[in-house]
């Protein structure tokens, strides 16, 4: 058993192309956003380099910042909540199914990846605007005569929100759900649960993994957006990934930008690590039990 | 306990009839086995018991109720899966009592029937471990006192002993059968094994494509198969096919080829009636391979080894006689017959069974 302990590069040439390509274009372009944002911003577009924390300051003191971490916080939680919920059902009903088209089911779940996610994000506003199909409807039945207003505020934001990312919750509860042994449910169910007792006691405990990395994935997602909030948002409804775009494209001041940004990486990074972490440790499938 | 009836059962999926008919009973405290080729409608029947699959048409009683609307969980069954099905999130002690919490047991009640439980099928002390941390046979063994620590009023047993490798599965089967004598729970086996069957049951129902082809006690179903199907489905049989010359009192007189004359006694022709031809059925291990023809109470025929199966003990011989192959397993005396060998094939006629040409 000696020669186990000998260092055996062969992973190591197996993970190498890559860790390089992480490394190039990940890590490197990281560490540039980093030394930029200690950079001072003169001007439009005009920078001096220099090393001082003048944009952290910036960020640590204007509450203005806060805010946009709180409200980003607060939209991630609540698209993620929504999402879980919304996205359990139909992976359930296609992990279940004893259709013999399943892959069709699947197939109408990606088809929307098809289409430009702006495309998709717009389609909104033909649907849910003063002159949208919703208002059409509403008036058309006489339930109004003037316009409801949906659009331009948040609940616009988290309908395109869970829209766009919905699949991807589905996705992965669906993964989970197929791996559980199909017999688990009758066996409950014969030793006198409930179609509910048996799906609260064994399926949904089964599940959480997909449900965990599905609520990751569109927590992630979510804080790192700021398309959708453009889009189909207020003037208040903006989150911290649009305070970047403002920084950057608007403002010029890159510096400021890019302070931003690592701090968003940061945020984002520390959620992914804290979450891994306590599914690691607890095994949140038997605490859930 | 309780007796269970299956009266008039149909099963259909769509077009498939997967169940064409089943009239059945099982006895209160008794083991049945119900026997068959896979899709011959066993492991439905069994479904249909449990209540996870609806009969098309005809009553399932359970102790004499009708149970055809009674959901799943209100049936008092206890259900072992061919693939275990243990909870993988829970421990050993929390899947033996799954069942109990539905049934109002308090807690150290509840403690008290899982050691119960556990000490019945011989694996106290494993309460604290995950399923994933015990072997085949003994997660079996948990997902048989999970079935049994809520006092069913029947035990359903789906291929069981299927997942697990041949030692243990003959261990398993004996294990099986004592605790089922020892709680006396009335028990329905589902298998394609003929051997579990023979060795396990009080009662064999012995089934193809959807029908019920014969019920009987081990024995009989062995030694006096209803059909050709149940002949060579429990162990391997010869079928000589042949016409009646005469019948008499005491026997019907067949003529076979290259056998001649064979004088079979009535109580083996039970099934024969008055058919002019019918299909005589011998057991491998009845038919007798022998140096020369064996005395006046025997028939023979002259025959050629073609192949040896070796197995120690015994051999299986399979040996040509004239344009028909024949099987015969036989205790090796001193030293098995060699490939090529000329030999006299002899069968006693009290030890064959004799069916209708149609059967």
């Amino acid at each position: 058993m000696a020669e186990s302990k000998e260092f055996d590069p062969r992973p190591w040439y197996l993970l190498a192309p890559s860790m390089l390509a992480i490394i190039a274009l990940v890590v490197i372009p990281m560490s540039f956003i980093l030394v930029y944002s200690f950079y001072e911003n003169i001007d439009l577009a005009i920078d001096r380099v220099a090393f001082q924390f003048g944009n952290w300051q910036e960020l640590l003191t204007d509450s203005y910042y806060h805010t946009a971490i709180w409200k980003t916080l607060r939209l991630s939680i609540i698209v993620t909540v929504l999402a879980a919920v919304l996205g359990y059902i139909p992976a359930y009903f296609i992990a279940m199914t004893k259709y013999r088209h399943k892959w069709l089911l699947l197939l109408l779940l990606i088809l929307p990846f098809w289409v430009s996610f702006i495309i998709r994000t717009l389609s909104w506003i033909h649907i849910m605007g003063n002159q949208g199909a919703i208002n059409g409807i509403l008036m058309w039945l006489g339930l109004t005569d003037t316009p409801v207003s949906m659009m331009f505020n948040e609940f616009a934001v988290i309908v395109g929100f869970i829209h766009v990312f919905l699949p991807y919750m589905i996705l992965n509860i669906y993964v989970s759900l197929e791996g559980i042994d199909e017999n688990l449910e009758p066996a409950a169910r014969t030793l006198g649960a409930t179609p509910w007792q048996a799906f609260r006691e064994v399926t949904l405990p089964l599940s959480l993994p997909g449900l965990a990395a599905g609520s990751l994935l569109v927590f992630v997602l979510t804080g790192g957006s700021y398309v959708t909030p453009l889009i189909l948002g207020g003037p208040g409804d903006f989150l911290f990934g649009n305070l970047i775009y403002d920084a950057v494209v608007v403002e010029l001041n890159w510096p400021m930008g890019a302070t931003l940004s690592f701090t968003l990486l940061v945020l984002l990074g520390l959620v992914v690590a804290l979450y891994s972490r306590l599914m690691g440790m607890n095994q949140l499938s038997k605490a859930f039990g | 306990m309780a007796r269970v009836d299956l009266k008039n059962i149909k099963k259909s999926y769509g077009a498939v009839q997967a169940v064409k008919q089943a009239d059945v009973t099982f006895e209160e405290g008794s083991f049945t086995t119900l026997l068959g080729p896979s899709g011959c409608g066993k492991t439905t029947l069994l479904r249909m018991i449990s209540g996870l699959e609806t009969p098309t048409s005809g009553d399932i009683l359970v102790g004499g109720k009708r149970v055809n609307d009674v959901p799943i969980h209100k049936r008092n069954l206890g259900l072992v899966f061919q693939n275990y099905a243990l909870f993988p999130h829970r421990t050993i002690g929390e899947n033996i009592a799954f069942g109990l919490k539905y049934r109002g047991v308090s807690k150290s009640d509840t403690a008290t029937k899982v050691t119960e439980a556990l000490d019945i099928v011989r694996l106290p002390g494993v309460e604290d471990r995950y399923p994933t941390q015990l072997s085949g046979g003994q997660q079996q063994r948990i997902a048989l006192a999970r079935a049994i620590v809520i006092e069913p009023d029947v035990l359903l047993l789906d291929e069981p002993l299927s997942a697990l490798d041949a030692n243990l599965r003959e261990d398993m089967r004996v294990e099986l059968k004592a605790i089922q004598h020892r709680i006396g729970v009335t028990s329905i086996f589902v298998t394609h094994d003929q051997s579990e069957a023979l060795a396990m049951s009080d009662k064999i129902i012995v089934m193809s494509a959807g029908r019920v082809e014969q019920v009987g006690a081990p024995e009989e179903v062995y030694n006096n198969p209803a059909s050709e199907f149940v002949a060579s489905f429990l162990g391997a049989s010869n079928i000589l096919e042949a016409k009646v010359i005469s019948k008499d009192a005491k026997n019907i007189v067949l003529d076979a080829p290259h056998f001649g004359k064979i004088p079979v006694p009535l109580a083996q022709a039970q099934r024969m009636g008055d058919a002019p031809s019918g299909k005589l059925v011998i057991r491998a291990e009845k038919l007798r391979l022998a140096d020369k023809p064996g005395d006046t109470n025997t028939v023979s025929a002259n025959g050629v080894v073609e192949a040896v199966d070796y197995q120690g003990q015994i051999a299986r011989y399979f040996v040509r006689v004239g344009d028909i192959q024949l099987q015969a397993l036989n205790m090796i005396e001193s030293r098995p017959f060699a490939i090529g060998a000329e030999v006299s094939v002899v069968l006693k006629t009290a030890d064959c069974a004799l069916l209708p040409a149609g059967a």
